[in-house]
């Protein structure tokens, strides 16, 4: 899919799902009311935007941090253990997450950033670890011998040759955020869950329709931003 | 120039290099040869601190290399190793802009060094330069990681088994490549193998290395004629060791200028190898030498004078 196409669908339907209500009442006429309206699609989206990038944000510092410290001869006697939690941690569902957060930060944004950035820092640190995992080590060999140091050998030999696989788990960590985001709507953060929640619960398929829509166009959206700049980043081209 | 005083190293309860000192002169080629497991590579390692040593000392230009900031010595030092290890990321010339680049040289300067050290190993075909590594042959790799080596200007070249993933063709190419330009800049180099031929063709002196120990030092020709003990003589190759004999010996040294022969002449800097094989094609015992002057076999089986 192109790049460009994810966003637009985007912009069209904040644009003109507030003037649908006429479609979903043609679609649903028993329903009083065809068209969420507690609040604009655009602030949800901004909100959800925003709660993912900063989980993300979060997620790639501690992952990446924590994949290069398990990566350092000093490190590597936690690698065994950092691999296992990542495995495990993805077989968590991310509902069971937020259920662990709430009680301890109680409704609205928090738990929800709580529990995106923690389930959001595995697929980051595996896929760090990985990445660095598989840098040819005759490259690290001749960039010891010819005298780069420590860092310098990380931020220029092992982080650009693991970029691939890093943007790869950034990526999934992203779009599983974004999905994860939506439940947090049940526990009181603004995001574009929030039509979904109230729709299952209210049995009001229309605004099911409209937050999963926008969900969707959201997460194709996020994709293919980070997509392109995987490919941006990968060098050499592959 | 590289001084190995008492060196001594064990991984474990294993020792891989005993007691070893060894002294290697400026704008000598070097070469320690052994099997695999004598320990060559790790001594080598120990020159530029890839490798710690338990006792003794390594001195680089006099300096005990232990006192020196690893950084700073290493790019000091160049080195090329089997596995070529070329940064898969970046194009050619920038791998061979490595140490440059670390060294922080004008870019202006990297770029002539850059462009002159591909000419100097034959890389020039056009596009080279923006190639990245996975598209290039073996050997053209392994150019680009000798190239890389000598990048900076190195005083020292430290080279772990260059050439011993290329084919016979391509390495001996290489070879010629790395003796013409070691010669012309006078680059100490110290080189590792386990080819007895390419140690012989390569090395001003030859240190043959077993079980962690020097178990002779000298030129290519002093092993060959008094190997020191039956080990020796047996890694030296016995009686083949004189046909080796004759690839390190040239025409130049062994022809009469007093007499004359037919036929192509044969160039006064060749091998006795070469003149014996041109010898046998053309059936003949005699060939004339360019620039006047003949060569015969009597005077290739002769004891050197």
């Amino acid at each position: 899919m192109k790049t460009w196409l994810p966003p637009l669908i985007l912009l069209a339907l904040l644009v003109a799902l507030p003037h649908a209500g006429p479609l979903f009442h043609a679609w649903l006429p028993d329903l009083s009311h065809p068209l969420y309206w507690r609040t604009s699609f655009t602030e949800l989206a901004l909100s959800h935007a925003l709660l993912v990038a900063t989980a993300t944000v979060v997620a790639v510092v501690v992952g990446l941090s924590l994949g290069i410290l398990a990566t350092r001869p000093a490190g590597r006697s936690l690698l065994p253990t950092v691999r296992a939690v990542a495995v495990i941690g993805q077989t968590f569902p991310p509902v069971a997450v937020l259920a662990i957060a709430v009680p301890l930060l109680g409704f609205g944004a928090a738990p929800t950033l709580l529990a995106l950035s923690l389930y959001g820092v595995l697929p980051v640190l595996g896929q760090t670890v990985a990445g660095l995992d598989q840098v040819p080590v005759s490259a690290l060999h001749a960039a010891d011998g010819m005298g780069y140091g420590r860092w310098r050998r990380l931020w220029e030999v092992e982080l650009p040759l693991a970029a691939g696989p890093i943007m790869a788990g950034v990526r999934l960590s992203a779009i599983v955020s974004v999905g994860t985001a939506t439940i947090g709507s049940a526990v009181g953060a603004a995001t574009l869950g929030a039509p979904i929640v109230e729709g299952l619960v209210g049995n009001n398929t229309a605004y099911v329709v409209q937050g999963a829509l926008l969900v969707g166009a959201l997460a194709l959206t996020v994709d293919g931003l980070l997509g392109f700049v995987e490919n941006r980043i990968r060098r050499p081209p592959a | 120039m590289i001084e190995f005083d008492h060196v001594h190293k064990a991984f474990g309860n294993h020792v891989v290099i005993e007691d070893l000192s060894l002294r290697v002169e400026d704008g000598e080629f070097f070469v320690l040869v052994g099997p695999s497991g004598s320990g060559k590579s790790t001594l080598l390692r120990t020159v530029n601190r890839l490798t710690h040593i338990d006792r003794g000392q390594v001195r680089v230009h006099g300096k005990d290399v232990a006192t020196q900031p690893i950084e700073a010595l290493r790019r000091g030092i160049g080195y090329a190793i089997q596995s070529v290890g070329l940064f898969p990321h970046r194009t050619v010339a920038e791998n061979i802009a490595a140490v440059p680049h670390l060294l922080r040289w004008p870019q202006k300067q990297i770029d002539e060094r850059v462009a002159e050290l591909m000419a100097l190993l034959k890389l020039d075909e056009p596009g080279m330069a923006d190639r990245y590594p996975d598209t290039l042959s073996g050997g053209q790799a392994q150019r680009v990681g000798v190239a890389r080596a000598l990048a900076a200007r190195p005083k020292i070249v430290l080279m772990d088994e260059p050439f011993g993933a290329l084919d016979p063709l391509t390495r001996e190419s290489l070879q010629a490549s790395v003796k013409a330009i070691q010669k012309e800049t006078g680059t100490t180099i110290l080189f590792v193998t386990h080819d007895m031929d390419e140690a012989f063709r390569l090395g001003d002196r030859v240190a043959l290395m077993l079980d962690g120990r020097l178990a002779q030092v000298g030129t290519p020709l002093e092993l060959i004629r008094s190997p020191a003990d039956e080990r020796v003589n047996e890694f030296v190759g016995g009686t083949r060791a004189y046909l080796r004999e004759l690839a390190v010996r040239c025409v130049r040294d062994s022809m009469r200028r007093d007499e004359s022969a037919d036929g192509d002449a044969i160039a006064p800097g060749a091998t006795l190898q070469e003149a014996l094989g041109l010898m046998l094609e053309k059936r003949r015992d005699r060939l004339a030498v360019a620039g006047g002057g003949a060569i015969l076999l009597a005077d290739i089986v002769a004891r050197p004078r």
